[in-house]
């Protein structure tokens, strides 16, 4: 058994417009040593997918109202606030995209380590010390004596983000989920924090949940992927699988509206934008949330009055689409035959 | 202290000049001396000949007309009280070029151009999405017809789908009224796929400028180097390759 189930997640927020739908049945796991990226556009649910799972969704409005969300064989969604945060922090840490939002800006880095460590774990002060020392050492700040007694605002960007990690695998968590932990860094800081966090992961044999809107960082660091769309997954498969052969019309999409670094035609590049935005979670459509702006939908089809399930198309890989891209290939052909 | 020092570069008539580096490397700064929204404290910025900088009065609000930015933020740099029309209308009546009437076409030609539909100029920005918030800013761009546009960071705030629709947007106008850029981007992927030249910024200097094509196959600059190597791209093979000859050439710097 994976050691993080989620099952049929559903997490809604009732506001005075209506029921948001946010994350609405939502399933994977995760191992230890894998890393699982979950990708979408804004507003797609990555970051109340993995809240739920942290038990840190601002209650209300939001809520669970269904599903499972099964750690180590334990059921967290029913845990007390008292049992989460014994979790919280000691076994299933989180980074955010934004430092400061984990960071306390009144405490010094080194007070900030300490105290989760003496939170969760039975050890002396001196220890403790020694202990952010070598934390802060391993998550690459140069000379972290002398940082213990820094506040996070005399950090740089990467520096407080590299803090926020040391802080995170602190008293060696057994998963990570980092939500967008490199949307606000420079390319080059990114890709040192990725490096960092792919380095910690194995050596801590983690399991990983890494958010982001980004393919490339995606393509850089996951092990399988979980592809988001309006609350729900519409495309999961092992890396490589999904960008050699991506299925849903939403994934190819996505990954056609991206610029390509290295693609020689340079400015003669066209993107293909993908027109209109998703839908509304309130009341979302019945049909499949994305048909409105899918290049192969039509109005016939039974993907516009009805939600297309999530399905095994090959082994490992799932699609929630009428038109996946192997099945209309296949049509191609006969056409032709 | 300068943010900018020693900046030169020329940008061709009908061409898109990218300008990338990181954050705090003086790219808006360039930007904005060049539009003369700041003055630079020494140096010279020619347009077509004519020294910006020391033009002043009525001559440089006519240079100023020609000269037009779109700015990275759709939704801080739309006035949340005017409307639509009126946002877009505003350097036409600051630069009193037409009457009332003609103006009320004009707005709804240039929002029908950058694919708004004009039947919303009586809305608010806040009713819209950022990518068509950006498209009113490019509209209010566009409003009296200008040379040069400065983009800066013109689609970083907005997802990958609809970041989309904004490059294909500004490279078809270019084509349709032969516009001339400063594409300022802190996305190297995006920069290529609009420039035909690229400089390169760091710490308030441009450390390598050339066509583009071969600014990328060939950055003669370490620093471009680590800069190309440090952009993720979508393909998980070429990444893996990728990040063995990222971390030699850390080792190198580090080394050396
Ligand atoms: N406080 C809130 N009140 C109402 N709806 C919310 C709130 N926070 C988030 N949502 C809804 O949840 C959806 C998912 O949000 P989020 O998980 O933050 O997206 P992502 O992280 O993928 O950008 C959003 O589309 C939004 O409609
Ligand atoms: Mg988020």
């Amino acid at each position: 058994m994976a050691a993080l189930e989620v099952r049929d997640l559903q997490t809604h927020f009732f506001t005075r417009e209506g029921v948001v739908r946010a994350v609405d049945g939502v399933s994977f796991s995760v191992d230890r040593g894998q890393t699982l990226g979950i990708v979408g556009e804004s507003g797609c649910g990555k970051s109340v997918t993995a809240l739920s799972i942290m038990g840190l969704i601002p209650k209300p409005p939001a809520k669970i109202v269904g599903g499972e969300v099964q750690w180590e064989g334990r059921e967290l969604t029913t845990l007390s606030e008292r049992q989460l945060e014994d979790v919280r922090g000691h076994e299933i840490a989180m980074i955010f995209q934004d430092p400061m939002t984990s960071l306390n800006p009144t405490l010094t880095i080194g007070t900030q380590i300490k105290e989760t460590l003496r939170r969760h774990l039975d050890i002396s002060k001196d220890a403790a010390r020694k202990r952010a020392i070598e934390l802060l050492d391993e998550v690459g700040i140069p000379k972290p004596e002398s940082r213990l007694d820094d506040y996070p605002h005399r950090l740089s960007g990467g520096m407080r983000q590299r803090a926020m990690i040391a802080i995170a695998i602190s008293c060696n968590p057994e998963l990570l989920i980092a939500d967008e932990p490199t949307t606000a860094l420079d390319v080059t800081v990114q890709a040192q924090v990725l490096d960092l966090l792919e380095e910690l992961q194995a050596s801590h044999e983690m399991a990983m949940i890494l958010i982001t809107h980004d393919m490339g960082v995606i393509a850089e660091s996951a092990d399988d992927v979980v592809v988001m769309y309006a609350g729900q997954i519409v495309e999961q498969a092992p890396v490589q699988e999904l960008f050699d052969h991506p299925e849903h019309p939403y994934t190819e999409a996505l990954l056609g509206a991206l610029p390509q670094i290295d693609d020689a035609s340079g400015r003669n590049q066209r993107l293909t934008a993908i027109r209109g935005r998703p839908p509304d979670l309130i009341d979302p459509p019945k049909a499949c949330r994305f048909a409105a702006r899918c290049p192969h939908a039509s109005s016939g089809d039974s993907c516009a009055t009805h939600m297309p399930e999530l399905r095994e198309i090959r082994p490992g890989h799932f699609v929630r689409s009428q038109h996946p891209a192997s099945e209309r290939a296949g049509k191609r052909v006969e056409v032709t035959a | 202290m300068h943010a900018v020092d020693g900046v030169s570069f020329d940008i061709l008539n009908g061409e898109t000049l990218g300008l990338v580096g990181e954050s705090g490397s003086g790219k808006s700064t360039t930007g904005y001396c060049i539009l003369q929204l700041m003055r630079p404290n020494s140096g010279s910025v020619r347009f077509e000949g004519v020294e910006l900088t020391e033009l002043k009065g009525e001559s440089l609000r006519r240079m100023r007309r020609r000269m037009q930015i779109v700015f990275q933020d759709p939704y801080s740099s739309l006035d949340p009280r005017m409307t639509v029309g009126n946002i877009v209308a505003e350097p036409l009546i600051v630069h009193s070029v037409s009457n009332r009437k003609e103006r009320r076409a004009r707005v709804r030609e240039l929002l029908d151009t950058v694919g708004f539909d004009p039947s919303f100029t009586n809305r608010y920005p806040h009713e819209f999405s950022g990518g068509q918030r950006q498209r009113i800013g490019i509209a209010r761009a566009l409003a009296l017809s200008p040379d040069l546009i400065v983009c800066d960071e013109p689609v970083s705030a907005l997802d990958v789908s609809i970041q989309a629709q904004i490059l294909n947007l500004l490279k078809d106008l270019q084509d349709q009224f032969g516009l001339t850029y400063l594409f300022i981007a802190h996305d190297l992927s995006v920069v290529r796929t609009m420039s035909d030249r690229i400089a390169v910024m760091n710490d308030g200097k441009i450390v390598e400028i050339g066509d583009a094509q071969y600014v990328y196959s060939h950055p003669r600059e370490e620093y471009t180097r680590a800069l190309l190597k440090a952009v993720p791209i979508p393909d998980p093979r070429k990444m893996k390759e990728r990040k063995q000859e990222r971390r030699q050439l850390q080792k190198s710097l580090a080394d050396g």
